[in-house]
């Protein structure tokens, strides 16, 4: 027979009713519009919020533990359960720390750039469209839900084509990119992206205008330069400030520099001003993506960085040289060893400033990684966020902030 | 044969062949130019505290300083070098070589996009100040810093463990924090939930996903009433005539609507393939 179950409710000492007439409510962990385990503490005035206290750790996995105990190349698939909505973000992030440790980063062939830099914006696209889809739901407007999933729907079958996976990629390797562009797989993503900027265009259309959009997000979320710059906001929340810093132009990495696009800027710092760079965000990745499609065919077929203390020969080599074999041996079973030295590398995922600092100390495990996830910060702000607002507000604060937890927990 | 040696202040993964006459390679710590930004910016920092190594390293500004500087530091580098922005701050655990912790400040000048890598290095019985006030970012870094380095910080409004459950013992990214999961983790639902006397009864947690539970049970929807899998017949029978379990009755038997009878042959695995 079982065990009768003794689990009682355990309320963690919070007090339900005081004499101030304030309330203490518990927001989460587990709560549709908190896009993760997010535990939020309310303290409420009537409907007004006083103080909250976010409380996170329900997804910690201990990555930054994992980190140290794995060789470089087989941390690389962890962190795609960081930000699970954008994956490749996160490996290129790692992949290029790992780059600039080692000192190879101008050793990258120039198609494995090109390639890192289409699935970099186009895992912008796929995140934005996300972002806009479960934030409009949470919001009211079910139909922008499945109309940008649909859209998703369409990238993720584009990433599935490359790589295999939808979600978790892990498309981008130290050194390069593993495997070449299938065949017309260019084709179908510049179809594909010719025709965002229509379905962009409904998406406005049905979400700009609209009166209980606005309503619901105008003036809500406030965020000043001040506290964007104090909390370490990046991304998209330190744009609507009036900040323009965007690392893919200040802090240029992989072929930024030769991009045309341009930062979208607002001032409004509200919910609503937010919402309309995403959109124009969105449309500068097409820009970019439809700049890389030409650039492409101007490429040798190199895919991997030709470093051999470093990083496995080709396949070729590996099977028909006796040295390449040993070296690649060598490579799998103990890992390669950078140089006694740190890195910080900042690099901008579609939520922000997503940094990688790893100390090494010449061993095949890294010392020490710390992972600056964006999400983190932005969900720290909600603190001083939230108190002011009603609690209608946080669930649009919440979506608009676009956080995620695999991010914040790791 | 004797047990082989495993070193307790360091419980990390090690390389399992190193040669004897491998050296490691060091990235170059590049002098800092004599103009520019960075220059400029170590003169005003070395006006106002003592600056211990300054070097720079990938293309970033690193500056060893003591750590009763720190808010100075900062300070001077936010209120008069316009770096506003913490961007990441944590620590790196040295307490085998060294005894200490290495605390690092991660900062960002959002006008010239240039970076600064404050470090300084903190004893393990050491506490440092909270740069809080100067930067509100640092209210989580640090508890962060707190939770899982254990590394104490003076004056912070707020230093309670921030991914760690509150009442947690140890801090998981020493590396001397057991990989493997210590008495205190492997019990900690079971002491917080039923007590440490019900250790016994319940027994150690079992990872194993494809395990199958011997005294598993049927007939779980009704609590406390439940049958112990693989009860005979005719014992199930008496069972449910005394009203001790509610007889299943399917729609086929002209039973409960919808509730079909989906049982012929069933496939119970008694043990693991």
């Amino acid at each position: 027979m079982q065990q009768t179950n003794k689990l009682q409710p355990f309320f963690e000492n919070l007090e339900f009713e005081r004499e101030d007439n304030h309330m203490v409510i518990n927001f989460g962990p587990q709560h549709p519009s908190a896009h993760g385990q997010l535990r939020l503490i309310l303290e409420l005035d009537g409907e007004q919020v006083v103080r909250a206290v976010p409380d996170i750790g329900y997804l910690h996995r201990g990555m930054e533990k994992m980190a140290e105990n794995m060789i470089y190349n087989e941390f690389l698939p962890t962190t795609d359960r960081m930000d699970y909505i954008a994956a490749t973000s996160n490996n290129y992030g790692y992949a290029l720390a790992v780059e600039r440790l080692l000192g190879i980063e101008d050793k990258v062939p120039r198609r494995a750039k090109v390639i890192r830099t289409i699935l970099l914006e186009l895992n912008r696209i796929i995140s934005h469209l996300f972002w806009l889809a479960t934030h409009a739901l949470d919001v009211g407007a079910m139909s922008v839900f499945l109309y940008c999933f649909r859209e998703r729907e369409y990238a993720m079958d584009l990433m599935e084509d490359y790589c295999g996976a939808r979600l978790t990629h892990s498309a981008v390797r130290i050194g390069g990119v593993p495997l070449d562009l299938p065949e017309g797989w260019l084709g179908q993503l510049a179809k594909y992206v010719n025709e965002l900027p229509n379905n962009i265009k409904d998406y406005e259309d049905l979400l700009t205008e609209n009166r209980i959009w606005r309503m619901r997000l105008e003036g809500v979320g406030v965020i000043d330069a001040d506290l964007a710059k104090s909390w370490g906001c990046t991304g998209p929340i330190l744009r609507a400030t009036g900040i323009e810093y965007d690392i893919r132009k200040e802090e240029p990495y992989e072929l930024y520099d030769e991009l045309e696009f341009d930062i979208p800027v607002t001032d409004t710092g509200d919910s609503y001003g937010r919402y309309k760079l995403y959109m124009e965000e969105m449309r500068q990745s097409v820009r970019i993506i439809q700049q890389l499609i030409t650039m492409y065919d101007k490429t040798e077929p190199e895919l991997m960085a030709h470093v051999p203390q470093y990083i496995s020969a080709p396949k070729e080599d590996i099977m028909t040289q006796n040295y390449s074999l040993m070296q690649h041996f060598v490579l799998v079973t103990q890992g390669m060893r950078p140089p006694v030295g740190e890195v910080y590398v900042p690099t901008e995922s579609p939520k922000g400033e997503l940094g990688f600092y790893i100390n090494s100390q010449g061993d095949p495990y890294p010392y020490r990684l710390k992972v600056r996830a964006p999400s983190f910060w932005h969900c720290g702000i909600l603190q001083d966020l939230l108190p002011g607002c009603y609690i209608a507000d946080i669930v649009t604060i919440i979506g608009n902030t676009n956080i995620v937890f695999g991010e914040i927990d790791r | 044969m004797m047990r082989p040696y495993t070193p307790k202040d360091n419980v990390q993964a090690k390389a399992y062949y190193t040669d004897r006459f491998w050296v490691a390679p060091r990235i170059a710590e590049e002098p800092v130019p004599k103009e520019g930004i960075y220059a400029e910016d170590l003169d005003a920092l070395s006006a106002k505290c003592k600056v211990l190594k300054a070097y720079i390293q990938r293309g970033q500004l690193v500056i060893h300083i003591d750590p009763k500087d720190n808010i100075t530091a900062l300070k001077t580098l936010k209120e008069e070098r316009w770096y506003e922005m913490l961007s990441e701050m944590s620590a790196v655990d040295f307490l085998a070589e060294r005894g200490g912790f290495e605390v690092f400040y991660q900062i960002l000048n959002l006008n010239t996009a240039q970076r600064i890598r404050i470090k300084c290095f903190v004893d393990e019985n050491e506490a440092i100040e909270s740069v809080n006030p100067l930067y509100r970012s640092a209210d989580w870094a640090e508890r962060e810093m707190w939770d899982l380095m254990g590394v104490k910080v003076n004056n912070h409004p707020y230093l309670k463990r921030l991914i760690m459950p509150d009442d947690w013992e140890g801090h998981p990214l020493r590396k001397t924090y057991p990989l493997e999961g210590d008495e205190f983790a492997q019990w900690y639902e079971v002491d917080k939930i039923f007590g440490k006397e019900a250790r016994d009864i319940i027994g150690p947690e079992n990872r194993d996903p494809a395990r199958i539970d011997r005294y598993d049970t049927e007939r779980f929807a009704r609590l406390g009433h439940e049958v112990p899998r693989g009860t005979p017949p005719e014992e199930l029978k008496k069972l449910e005539e005394e009203g001790v379990v509610t007889p299943v009755r399917y729609q086929e038997e002209e039973g409960v609507f919808l509730v079909k009878d989906l049982n012929e042959e069933p496939k119970v695995l008694d043990k693991r393939k």
